[in-house]
């Protein structure tokens, strides 16, 4: 399956079709522990999430709020490895082949796994996409240009300081989908405004054809059904792994019922976006 | 290979070999780039130089004494020995050299706020001080364990009117606080100017910070030929980000016979873990927005880092060091805590000098090789701040109570 016509394509292209926004949903891999981390990621399509965001845990996220800050080390804690995302991702593919999963971090644990390897392993665990926060175009080719060669999609973040004359270098190496950050800030922060979203999918659809998803300052259903009626998806991340943290005891082990209040969360979610347009 | 030069970097990508670059969020992006423009400019513009040399002479206090450690020299009984006095200072520190610089240029940009992150607390008291000299509100973030055991410096930047927002996350130490500092600045670009404190972070901090400190060569280069009428035989200096050291190095990377060592922070050895040796100890990876040697797992994931001295306590290192590591033109040495302690009290004493627990570690290196070397060795040590902030930590450490 290349890139240019793989899950996320025909993701994107069977919303069209159905005349609805999509819903990107976030977790890090890994949390709270190895097993509900699975458990949750299964549960994750019948709970209607479109596209899987799955957060490859780093010590240093320097782009996340306090949220997935706190998600990603309850991860790393438990014994999370690039090399279990990876696993995680295989075990995923076995029951389902349809949903897109893309990968979302910093560069620092890949570049350590080794650019090459880590591409391959992706690949062939059944990964679509990459969003690296800390790599911009102006670093394409460490990661991008080769990510795009072994078939993966690279997808950017565009942000309401991206302006028009630097779009163009923003979107020229990108595919599958433009993550428009929606707020200056860190995720899970403050929340965006219905209108500046509106606004800023317009100006993004003047310069590409790509579906945009919208994402970070997106928490409650009705915020999701916003962007969902002005973009191709909206992207929920911190007000999901929040779910996660409140079902986490001062142990740090996991108390039951956390994987079914996720999805809970996700499929209210879920739902909001589905009708939005209607 | 034979470079023709050392001191050409960084390269068009902001990279000193390998290392460096601008490896951040795409919100920081177009604002990197600005700073990078507007510095360019300021570095061609006579009437910002003019500014720089009005507040380095009747502010900071510049220049600073190069001094002839007479007791130190004979108790070593080896290499002549000179102390660059960086801790004479306005504030104590060469940190100020820095600040000074990069409050002009907000100024040029039109910010009206200014951020900075701290470890030992210098480069906060000194980017308060300029936030005071100049009006703008300042916010400073700083790891609890550093607001812990640095309270002198706490206080102090409160009185200067800044604002100290505690960081909880992770050690509490340097590298938290710079991400915290990071997370501010993403969602403040507009007005806000985020001055970085060492040699580090995205391009072009590296190179203008190392600009911004490289008066401290300079004057070394004129007064130690006024003093011997030749150039010194090595330069000996601490390493923490790494900014007291190339602004002593920068300015003689060119003279092949000037031998230059950098000395890291061991804490408690390096065999034990709990160091901030990056370059002896570490590997290159990518942080706070440039590849540089950094102290990680084999997951690529970063360990805290260890010193006694909280102005080392950084997992990283600038990448112009990482750089001039791997071409072999500068030596990367290290010192415990121990070590550190047993030269800041020799210091104290031979010299009526309390340094900082910093450049203590480059005094072992000094105490180590002078002995070794002719009488007519030039060795110039940067005595980068001094050691009043120290004294808790100290009297701690040797189980003193005061």
């Amino acid at each position: 399956m290349s890139a240019a016509n793989g899950r996320l394509q025909q993701r994107f292209a069977a919303l069209k079709a159905e005349g609805r926004a999509g819903l990107v949903a976030f977790v890090t891999a890994g949390d709270p522990d190895a097993n509900a981390s699975a458990k949750i990621l299964a549960g994750l399509p019948g709970a209607g999430a479109d596209v899987i965001e799955l957060g490859m845990p780093f010590s240093d996220p320097m782009a996340d709020g306090p949220a997935v800050q706190a998600s990603s080390l309850r991860a790393l804690k438990n014994g999370q490895t690039m090399k279990k995302t990876l696993a995680l991702v295989r075990a995923f593919r076995r029951q389902d082949d349809a949903t897109p999963i893309v990968l979302m971090g910093y560069y620092n644990p890949i570049y350590i796994y080794g650019v090459d390897r880590f591409l391959a392993d992706a690949k062939a665990a059944g990964v679509d996409g990459l969003i690296i926060v800390d790599l911009p175009p102006e670093h394409d080719d460490e990661l991008c240009v080769p990510a795009m060669k072994a078939g993966l999609n690279f997808i950017r973040l565009a942000t309401p300081t991206t302006d028009d004359k630097r779009l163009p270098t923003v979107l020229a190496n990108t595919s599958g989908f433009v993550y428009y950050v929606a707020i200056l800030g860190i995720t899970g922060t403050r929340s965006a405004a219905a209108q500046s979203i509106e606004q800023a999918v317009k100006r993004l659809k003047r310069h590409t054809q790509l579906p945009i998803a919208v994402g970070f300052g997106i928490k409650t259903p009705k915020q999701a059904a916003e962007a969902a009626r002005v973009a191709d998806a909206a992207v929920v991340g911190s007000a999901i792994v929040q779910i996660v943290a409140d079902h986490v005891g001062k142990t740090g082990k996991a108390r039951p019922g956390v994987t079914a209040a996720v999805l809970k969360q996700v499929s209210l979610l879920a739902k909001s976006v589905r009708g939005a347009r209607r | 290979m034979t470079l023709n030069t050392f001191r050409a970097g960084p390269d068009e990508r902001g990279q000193f070999g390998i290392h460096g670059g601008r490896f951040v969020a795409e919100t920081l992006m177009p604002l990197i780039l600005a700073v990078e423009k507007a510095y360019n400019e300021a570095k061609n513009d006579p009437a910002f130089h003019a500014e720089m040399a009005e507040q380095r002479k009747h502010y900071i206090g510049r220049p600073s004494p190069l001094y002839f450690a007479r007791r130190m020299t004979e108790q070593l009984g080896g290499a002549k020995i000179y102390f660059k006095r960086e801790e004479l200072n306005h504030t104590g520190a060469h940190k100020i050299n820095n600040t000074v610089g990069q409050i002009l240029l907000a100024r040029r940009m039109g910010k009206t706020r200014i951020i900075a992150e701290t470890g030992a607390g210098q480069h906060g008291v000194a980017t308060a001080t300029v936030c005071a000299l100049f009006n703008l509100p300042c916010v400073v973030y700083m790891g609890e364990t550093d607001i812990a055991r640095q309270q002198p410096n706490v206080f102090r930047m409160k009185l200067l009117g800044a604002e100290v927002r505690p960081v909880a996350s992770g050690s509490g130490t340097l590298k938290d606080a710079m991400n915290e500092a990071l997370r501010d600045w993403v969602a403040n670009v507009e007005d806000t100017f985020y001055i970085i404190g060492t040699a580090a972070g995205p391009h072009p901090y590296p190179a203008m910070v190392r600009d911004f400190q490289s008066i401290i060569g300079e004057e070394v280069r004129e007064q130690i030929q006024q003093a011997e009428g030749r150039l010194p035989d090595t330069l000996v200096a601490c390493i923490g980000g790494g900014s007291n050291a190339i602004g002593l190095f920068h300015p003689f990377l060119d003279d092949r016979g000037v031998k230059m060592v950098g000395v890291e922070a061991a804490g408690h050895g390096i065999k034990t873990g709990k160091h901030a040796a990056s370059i002896t100890g570490g590997r290159p990876g990518v942080l706070h927005g440039n590849r540089t040697y950094l102290l990680q797992d084999a997951d690529g994931q970063i360990k805290e880092a260890h010193s006694i001295s909280a102005g080392l306590d950084y997992p990283g290192i600038g990448p112009e060091h990482s750089w001039l590591h791997d071409v072999g033109r500068v030596e990367y040495v290290s010192a415990t805590d121990k070590e550190a302690l047993q030269a800041f009290q020799l210091c104290s004493r031979l010299e009526g000098i309390i340094p900082a627990l910093e450049p203590a570690h480059a005094l072992v290196e000094v105490s180590r090789r002078a002995p070794k070397l002719p009488k007519d060795h030039l060795l110039v040590v940067n005595l980068c701040g001094r050691g009043d902030k120290d004294i808790f930590t100290v009297a701690d450490a040797l189980g003193v109570k005061i």
